[in-house]
């Protein structure tokens, strides 16, 4: 770990222009990523600015009827929230689905969807990594790559986003909210939050350096069954192989999202709408286009068995 | 003493202390935080300064360059160690690889420098900008591309490469039934809880040592030969360890560097191996192929039985021994097995938990199940009927005791094996469900063990040996046998371990550990009482109980021995040939039953059974703890644990706990141990056996078979992930 230089703060405000005069600054909120990170010299912010006591820990109805959920509330209050458990239903479960209770604690929902990939590759600072040290290479291409993206990957990365909370986020259209040094706020839809690997893997969403993620919010609840079905080697506290996130109406209509299966949580409206033909139909549309190796192919039969397994629980 | 004829009865046999399921007495320490691991020793040298490892970023080449300039002018910064300025250092009797590399490299992130600093963060950051260029040569990583330039390698701790009985071939060809199948495990990480870790200290030119160790005297001799020092000047101290499973049988590089770092900064260091170190800087189980041929009659009796195992090592390595338990277990007339050893430019491989029959026995009892289903016969009546009472390799050596049999059928009985169904069909809503059973198998090994035991006037026993603890229990069954010997209460002995000033004791490894460190304090017990009873003018007949010693109409207290002074007794048990003469093994039977989702494919289980027979039971709650923590490395093996090998730049890839996958509570819902009720009087006057390596066998081919039953998919290449089932599964509704 490099030394560095670490500030509180108390506003959006104050955080944002302490990002802005101070190079090589990081927020840090729960840091249940950013610090292992840094112990390894994956990342090294010269400065932290410590967000982690903003009051942006609510979690309030909106006008529309649906939720404003603030950057720093915890992923365990998240989770646990009565309206979220009622209305979100897909949202607590693949919270719950993630990491351990000790740092569902920690983390927040800023730092959730901003988690870094937990490709091992990234984490070896000894091996080539393009989203590391950009232009050094992809040691996972031609490398061990069992867990790595079948969809949206490029030839200088094929990392997945690690996120369950941000799959459930994805199916329900969620919307980040952001402030920056020049107190412009944005919206962002998180279908267009994260970027593309393409040749600038390094480069993960549209956040602005010292654009601070202040909401999430959720547009009015769109009920039907949800269910979230995360697939790995061992029953808890693991990252997922897929993970399918799916709201399922009377009709046989919905959405899906996927996780594990790309760098963003994957979701494509438009195979959705083959959702009353089956599970075969939807993972056909959402998996067009995939390119897999010898050792990830599994995870496109294995998409396509998951949502169909989804399908039939959610007919009950 | 000398064990070289079967005990008879002895005070031991009162069973009143050992036997008894007894809480550790360690307990309270390890669950309040207060025993002091390694690394957290601060109070036993002052002014520790901290040292980082710097591994090697090839797996095999030359440093072509190592520029220490910035990271000697880094904060904090006291000394640098690298091969370059460390003097002369041997190779210990016990490492493959050297501990600190350079300029050659023999393997990924072998240790090429340790910097010592005054803060941990200080030393690691320093570490990150010492700047090597290495030349990078070209290394063997692949063990399967490796196995044309495999040899027959030397015999490894008495174990020959091959072994023939009969003519194999011919009966093998002519058998009505074959099963010829190849089967692989991976390379396996120890995955034990507690790092690498030692605090080294100079007193002139003696070295004191506080670390984290399974065998204090070979690791003190070793140390010695690295340095060139003798031995007498450097004392080791290893009183709790946060488990070992063989990763810390030798010394690694946190021993030396430590050493040479506090030599080299002129104070204590210290040195904790961190979690990427620990699986390639450290030792691992290797991967293994084996091909596995067995020929049976038409009515299931085996005719041939063949077993052949690859695997690769550093050169100057060993092989895994994976065909050592198919020599002894089933019954068969014509017979041969095979090792044969790869160069692999891969970290050391060395010991884990049941080296040799682990992996082994994960392929020899998967092929024994899918014989029994191309013989039509029931899996445990198969083993049943191929039981052997004599060493099938030199029939006129019988086993001291084998209930092997007993194991398998109770275990059906208890597990409900009649109610397993054909494969694929049993059903539990979306989970196909099945059982599958597999027969344990592990010798037993005694080795010599020295103790010394104090008798205080208080009454107190104290027993000092440089056995270790590494979360087996031991403290608590040497303060049984202490307790039964000399007739006091659990509470009047205190147990004094790890330490090398302490008589010399067989150390943990390869399950010898129990009955051999017992053994050890019996023998010591033995000269104790002796000098009890002489000193009291006692019949040398007198019983000791209750804390007194009693002898005709005379009892006295048991510490009025030491009322002029406290009485001390050593004595080292040795052994004779009994373990020659009669074959000396524990034997164990598994059954599982697991759930596959049918339409995912995951692999849970659902519970285990672990019936073993072991000899006596020393404590059977610490027994079972180790065979129920073996039982869930097991199912590890099964179904997640893997290092993936990157064969292009030959290292494992998943080297932390995120990326190694070990079970979790959630992957073990249900586990049950049965103890056959034995006692062995040729293992020593204990009777007893090891136990907690046997727990490990054939687990994973239980879980292999139960996975079979459930589905039909038959998955010979370890770890059995939903992978490698998807496509076979049935077609989803």
């Amino acid at each position: 770990m490099k030394s560095f230089t670490y500030e509180r703060v108390d506003s959006a405000a104050a955080a944002t222009a302490a990002f802005a005069r101070t190079p090589g600054a990081r927020f840090i909120a729960g840091g249940t990523n950013l610090l292992d990170l840094m112990k390894l010299e994956i990342e090294t912010p010269s400065h932290l600015v410590d967000v982690s006591r903003l009051a942006l820990d609510k979690i309030e109805a909106t006008a529309e009827g649906g939720l404003r959920i603030g950057a720093m509330v915890r992923n365990t209050d998240l989770a646990s929230d009565a309206r979220v458990r009622r209305d979100y239903g897909l949202l607590t479960r693949a919270l719950v689905a993630g990491a351990s209770g000790q740092l569902r604690n920690k983390a927040t929902t800023a730092g959730n969807l901003l988690q870094r990939t937990r490709c091992p590759y990234f984490y070896d600072t000894n091996q080539p990594c393009n989203k590391r040290q950009p232009g050094s290479g992809c040691a996972a291409i031609g490398g061990f790559n069992r867990l790595h993206a079948v969809v949206g990957a490029s030839d200088a990365c094929i990392a997945t986003h690690p996120s369950d909370m941000a799959v459930a986020m994805r199916a329900l259209d969620a919307t980040i909210e952001t402030v920056d040094a020049a107190g412009k706020v944005r919206a962002i839809p998180i279908a267009d939050f994260y970027r593309a690997p393409g040749k600038t893997p390094h480069l993960e969403t549209v956040l602005a350096p010292g654009e601070l993620i202040t909401a999430v919010t959720l547009p009015k609840p769109v009920g039907g069954t949800h269910i979230y079905h995360k697939v790995r080697d061992r029953a808890s506290y693991a990252f997922a192989l897929i993970a399918v996130g799916a709201i399922v109406q009377r009709d046989g209509t919905g959405r899906v999202a996927l996780g594990g299966v790309g760098y963003k949580p994957w979701r494509v409206e438009a195979a959705e709408a083959a959702l009353p033909r089956g599970a075969k139909a939807v993972a056909d549309g959402l998996l067009a286009g995939a390119k897999t190796t010898h050792e990830n192919a599994y995870k496109l039969p294995l998409v396509e068995r998951t949502l169909a397994g989804v399908v039939a629980q959610a007919k009950g | 003493m000398k064990f070289d004829t079967p005990a008879t009865s002895n005070p031991i046999d009162q069973m009143k202390i050992v036997g008894k399921p007894t809480n550790r007495i360690d307990g309270p320490l390890k669950t309040t935080g207060t025993a002091p691991y390694a690394y957290e020793r601060h109070d036993v040298a002052a002014n520790q300064a901290y040292g980082y490892v710097v591994g090697s970023a090839i797996a095999k080449g030359r440093i072509a360059s190592m520029n220490l300039d910035e990271a000697r002018a880094a904060p904090g910064v006291i000394a640098i160690v690298t091969a370059d300025n460390a003097g002369k250092l041997a190779k210990g009797n016990f490492n493959t690889a050297k501990l600190l590399g350079g300029p050659d490299i023999e393997h990924y992130h072998q240790a090429i420098a340790l910097v010592v600093a005054d803060s941990f963060e200080q030393a690691r950051a320093a570490a990150s900008l010492v700047r090597v260029e290495y030349a990078r040569g070209k290394g063997a990583y692949d063990l399967a591309a490796a196995i044309d330039t495999a040899i027959k390698p030397q015999a490894s701790f008495g174990t020959e490469p091959d072994s023939a009985v009969g003519n194999f071939a011919a009966a093998f060809a002519a058998a009505p039934v074959q099963l010829d199948a190849r089967y692989t495990t991976p390379d396996h990480s120890h995955a034990m809880m507690e790092p690498h870790a030692t605090i080294a200290a100079w007193e002139g030119d003696k070295l004191t040592v506080w670390t984290s160790n399974q065998m204090i005297a070979w690791s003190v001799g070793d140390m010695a030969k690295t340095l060139g020092i003798p031995k007498e000047n450097i004392r080791f101290d290893s009183p709790y360890i946060g488990g070992g499973f063989g990763g810390k049988l030798f010394n690694r590089a946190d021993v030396l560097l430590a050493a040479l770092g506090a030599k080299a900064a002129k104070r204590p260091v210290k040195v904790a191996l961190p979690r990427p170190l620990m699986i390639n800087n450290t030792t691992h189980r290797p991967a293994t192929i084996q091909r596995i041929r067995l020929g049976a009659t038409a009515d299931g009796k085996l005719t041939a039985i063949g077993h052949e195992s690859w695997s690769g090592d550093l050169p100057g390595g060993g092989p895994e021994t994976a065909v050592a338990q198919t020599r002894l277990l089933y019954a068969g007339e014509n017979r041969m097995t095979a090792m044969r050893l790869a160069v692999l430019d891969l970290p050391e491989g060395n010991a884990m938990r049941a080296p040799g029959e682990a992996p082994g026995l994960m392929a020899l009892e998967i092929a024994v199940d899918e014989l029994a289903e191309k013989l039509g016969i029931d899996p445990v009546a198969l083993r049943v009927l191929n039981d052997t009472q004599v060493d099938p390799e030199k029939p006129s050596r019988s086993f001291s005791q084998r209930q092997l049999n007993k194991c398998l059928e109770t275990g059906a009985d208890k597990f409900g094996w009649s109610k397993r169904a054909k494969p694929g069909v049993a059903r539990d809503g979306r989970w196909l469900v099945g059982m599958g059973v597999a027969a344990a198998f592990r010798n037993n090994l005694n080795a010599p063990s020295a103790a010394r035991v104090r008798l205080a006037k208080s009454g107190v026993v104290t027993v000092e040996t440089d056995m270790t603890d590494i979360g087996t229990g031991t403290y608590t069954i040497i303060a049984q046998t202490a307790a039964e010997m000399m007739g006091v209460p659990l509470d009047k002995v205190v147990v004094k371990l790890g330490d090398s000033a302490f008589p010399v004791s067989a150390g943990s490894g390869g399950q010898w550990g129990a009955n051999s460190s017992t053994a050890g304090v019996y023998a010591a017990c033995v000269k104790l009482r002796e000098a009890v009873v002489q000193k009291l003018g006692l019949a040398s007949d007198a019983v000791f109980a209750d804390g007194k010693v009693k002898a005709g109409r005379r009892s006295v207290a048991l510490g009025d021995a030491a009322a002029d002074g406290e009485l001390v007794a050593e004595d080292r048990m040795e052994y004779g040939d009994l373990a020659e003469k009669s074959q000396q093994s524990t034997f164990g039977a598994h059954f599982v039953e697991v759930g596959v989702d049918a339409m995912t494919g995951e692999i849970r289980v659902r519970r285990m059974l672990a019936v073993c027979a072991a000899g006596r039971i020393l404590n059977p709650k610490a027994a079972r703890s180790q065979v129920i923590g073996a039982m869930t490395m097991g199912a590890g093996a099964a179904l997640m644990e893997e290092l993936a090998v990157d064969k292009r730049f030959g290292f494992f890839v998943n080297h932390d706990l995120a990326g190694y996958e070990v079970p979790v509570h959630a992957d073990i819902p249900h586990q049950d141990v049965i103890f056959l009720d034995e006692a062995d009087p040729t293992t020593s006057p204990m009777k007893a056996k090891g136990v907690g390596e046997l727990g490990i066998c054939g687990v994973a081919a239980a879980v292999a078979n139960a996975v079979y039953n459930a589905t039909g998919v038959r998955v010979r290449n370890y770890p059995i992930t939903l992978d490698k089932l998807l496509g076979k599964l049935p077609d989803m509704v």
